[in-house]
């Protein structure tokens, strides 16, 4: 059957729902934003897990007033 | 490498203190950020070493307990783009020759270093790609990600969607260069790893 009765008696034409073949393609639109922003996460998080070089903190070092230092 | 300066109207010991440890907190982050902008691993910490210069230089302008990310984040963005401005005016390249001598794709030894997302990103416009590590990678809010790149909410939400559909559409195409050829298989291992997220979801 190609249409379907709400209460009220609106019609509702079942052949404007998304397909099948429209919805799987939907979904694997989604999976694929997913997995892209997964990967995304994944490449900004490896390199902020990467052990801070030393010229950083020695700028920092050699910033510190005298006698406040953490030395 | 530059000294920090010190002007003796801004010590305040306690408050550098705090200052400092926030800051250091911060350094991978700034470094990820540097990272996804130059594409380059040198280039990315000479830009966050710089950036961090410059905000500890300014940092009576700082209000503590404000967010550090977003003001170091837009510090580090400024220097990025002043200093491929100065690099454009020295070298008189176009925007595109710019922009592939950036990211380094035509270098034959860099691609190897760099994985398909990263030289898919490296094809987006410049606001288009920043819109989306700030928000698809580096977790910062709409809110934030706007106020870094001084433009409106709306704007970087516009920005993260071409981003994002733009991005899918390169991978799925291989418009990209991997050692002077197209790289159309990057796709094939986002699916890859789409269909293994499917079977365990």
């Amino acid at each position: 059957m190609d249409i379907a009765w709400r209460q009220g008696g609106v019609i509702e034409d079942m052949a404007i729902k998304p397909r099948p073949d429209r919805r799987q393609a939907l979904d694997e639109t989604r999976l694929r934003q997913q997995v892209l922003g997964e990967k995304l996460r994944q490449m900004f998080n490896e390199v902020a897990s990467e052990p801070v070089p030393d010229a950083f903190l020695e700028i920092l070092r050699r910033a510190e007033p005298r006698g406040t230092g953490d030395e | 490498m530059a000294d920090l300066p010190r002007p003796a109207h801004m010590d305040d010991p306690v408050r550098d203190a705090a200052f400092k440890v926030e800051l250091v907190a911060l350094i991978p982050q700034l470094r990820a950020f540097a990272r996804s902008l130059t594409g380059d691993a040198t280039a990315a910490d000479d830009l966050a070493q710089d950036s961090m210069v410059k905000a500890w230089d300014a940092r009576a302008s700082f209000q503590m307990g404000t967010n550090m990310k977003a003001w170091t984040f837009m510090i580090l963005r400024n220097q990025f783009y002043s200093e491929k401005r100065r690099s454009w005016r020295q070298t008189q390249l176009d925007q595109q020759a710019s922009e592939n001598t950036l990211v380094a794709i035509d270098d034959p030894m860099a691609p190897m270093a760099l994985d398909e997302l990263r030289l898919a990103l490296a094809t987006l416009p410049a606001e288009q790609r920043e819109a989306l590590i700030l928000v698809g990678a580096s977790g910062c809010a709409y809110e934030e990600a706007a106020a870094i790149c001084g433009c409106a909410v709306g704007t970087v939400k516009s920005r993260v969607s071409r981003a994002r559909r733009a991005l899918q559409g390169i991978l799925d195409r291989g418009d990209y260069v991997r050692d002077g050829r197209a790289a159309g298989e990057a796709m094939g291992s986002i699916l890859a790893d789409a269909e293994l997220l499917s079977g365990a979801a």
